[in-house]
C-alpha cells in the first residue's frame, strides 16, 4: 500500500542538492515565469524549518529584507527550484527556529559550525 | 462502457508541467474480467458482470458463480451496463487503459462513516454565536417547527444522525496519470472511502 505511493513518488523526488539544515544559509535559486520568458530568481536567507516525508517535505527559509522579515516556504522537491547552494553552515540545537522571527540584527545571527 | 472496479490505495502530492503540487490520489483500478453477459434476450436489459481483486477463497454463491465460467474467484462482483453496439464476451479482461483518452471520471464508493454526528458536520449548519451571550446553543439544531400549527415536526427535518458509511459519487475529478503496468489510476483530489475502499470508476457524466 504504502509501498506503491512511495514508488509513484520516486520519480519525483530530487537527489541533486547538497544536504542542508535548518540553521544553515542556502540560496534558492527559483524559476519564475513571466508570461512566456523565465527567469531565475535567488532568495537567501536561513533555514527555519524542514518538515514532511516524501514528496510532501518542504522546508521554510527566512530572509531580512528592507527592514521586513520575509519567509517562504518551498516545496523540497519542486521543479521550481533550479539550484540550492549552501552559503553556511548554521550550528543551532533545535530544528524548528521559530525563535528568530523575534530577533534581528546581531541578536539573529547563527553561530556557524566548524569542523 | 468506459467504467472499471478500482480500490483507493491512498493520497499524496504530485508536481504538475507549471510546478505546481496537485493532490492526488492513487487508485488501484482493474484489471477486470468480464463474468458474465446479460443480454436483452435473455435477462431484458444488457450489461456485463465484472470482477475484481482476486480471492484465494470466496464464500459459496460466489465459487458458485465462478464454477459457472470457470475463470478465477473475484472478491467483488459489480454490474455495469453495456451501451448499444458494444460486445463483449465472457472472459475478456478490462484494465486501466481504457481510460487513457478520458480527462474527467466519476468514482463511487461507500465513504468513511462518522458516526452520530451534529447538524454542523452532517447538514452544515451555521450553528450558534460563539459570543454576545451565545451560551445556550452553540452547535445546537436550533427551532426544529413552528407552534400549535402544524403542530408536529416535518418530515425530513435535517437533524443529527448516522453520518458516512453510505455510497458517496464524486463527480468530474481530473485524471492526472495512468500507468498501465501496474494497473494504477491517479486523479486529482480526493474520492469516497478510507484506504481499501471498493470504487467504481466511470468516465464522468457532466464533462
Amino acid at each position: 500500500m504504502e509501498k506503491v505511493i512511495n514508488d509513484i513518488e520516486k520519480s519525483y523526488l530530487r537527489t541533486d542538492y547538497p544536504e542542508f539544515n535548518s540553521g544553515d544559509t542556502i540560496k534558492v535559486h527559483v524559476l519564475v515565469r513571466e508570461g512566456e520568458k523565465e527567469r531565475v530568481q535567488v532568495f537567501q536567507g536561513v533555514v527555519l524549518r524542514r518538515r514532511g516525508v516524501g514528496l510532501r517535505e518542504t522546508f521554510t527559509v527566512r530572509k531580512y529584507s528592507y527592514g521586513i522579515g520575509v519567509e517562504r516556504i518551498f516545496p523540497y522537491h519542486s521543479p521550481m527550484i533550479s539550484k540550492i547552494e549552501v552559503v553556511k553552515r548554521g550550528k543551532v540545537r533545535r530544528n524548528r527556529l521559530y525563535y528568530l522571527r523575534e530577533l534581528k540584527g546581531k541578536a539573529a545571527r547563527i553561530k556557524e559550525k566548524r569542523y | 462502457m468506459i467504467a472499471i472496479i478500482g480500490k483507493k490505495i491512498g493520497m499524496t502530492q504530485i508536481f504538475d508541467e507549471d510546478g505546481r503540487a496537485i493532490p492526488a490520489t492513487v487508485i488501484k483500478a482493474g484489471p477486470c474480467t468480464v463474468m458474465q453477459v446479460k443480454t436483452k434476450e435473455n435477462d431484458g436489459y444488457s450489461a456485463v458482470q465484472l470482477g475484481f481483486d482476486e480471492a484465494g477463497k470466496v464464500n459459496k454463491p460466489k465459487d458458485g458463480h465462478n464454477k459457472k465460467w470457470g475463470g478465477t474467484k473475484s472478491r467483488v462482483i459489480k454490474e455495469i451496463k453495456v451501451l448499444e453496439g458494444e460486445e463483449y464476451k465472457t472472459g475478456d479482461e478490462i484494465n486501466v487503459e481504457i481510460f487513457k483518452d478520458v480527462k474527467y471520471v466519476d468514482a463511487s464508493g461507500i465513504s468513511k462513516g462518522k458516526g452520530f454526528a451534529g447538524v454542523i458536520k452532517r447538514y452544515h449548519f451555521g450553528g450558534g454565536r460563539a459570543s454576545h451571550g451565545g451560551r445556550l446553543s452553540k452547535r445546537g439544531t436550533g427551532s426544529i417547527g413552528n407552534c400549535a400549527s402544524p403542530g408536529r415536526v416535518v418530515k425530513g427535518k435535517k437533524m443529527p444522525g448516522r453520518m458516512g458509511n453510505q455510497q458517496a459519487t464524486v463527480q468530474s475529478i481530473e485524471v492526472v496519470k495512468i500507468i498501465p503496468e501496474t494497473n494504477l489510476l491517479i486523479v486529482k483530489g480526493g474520492v469516497p472511502g478510507h484506504k481499501d475502499t471498493v470504487l467504481m470508476i466511470k468516465k464522468s457524466v457532466k464533462k
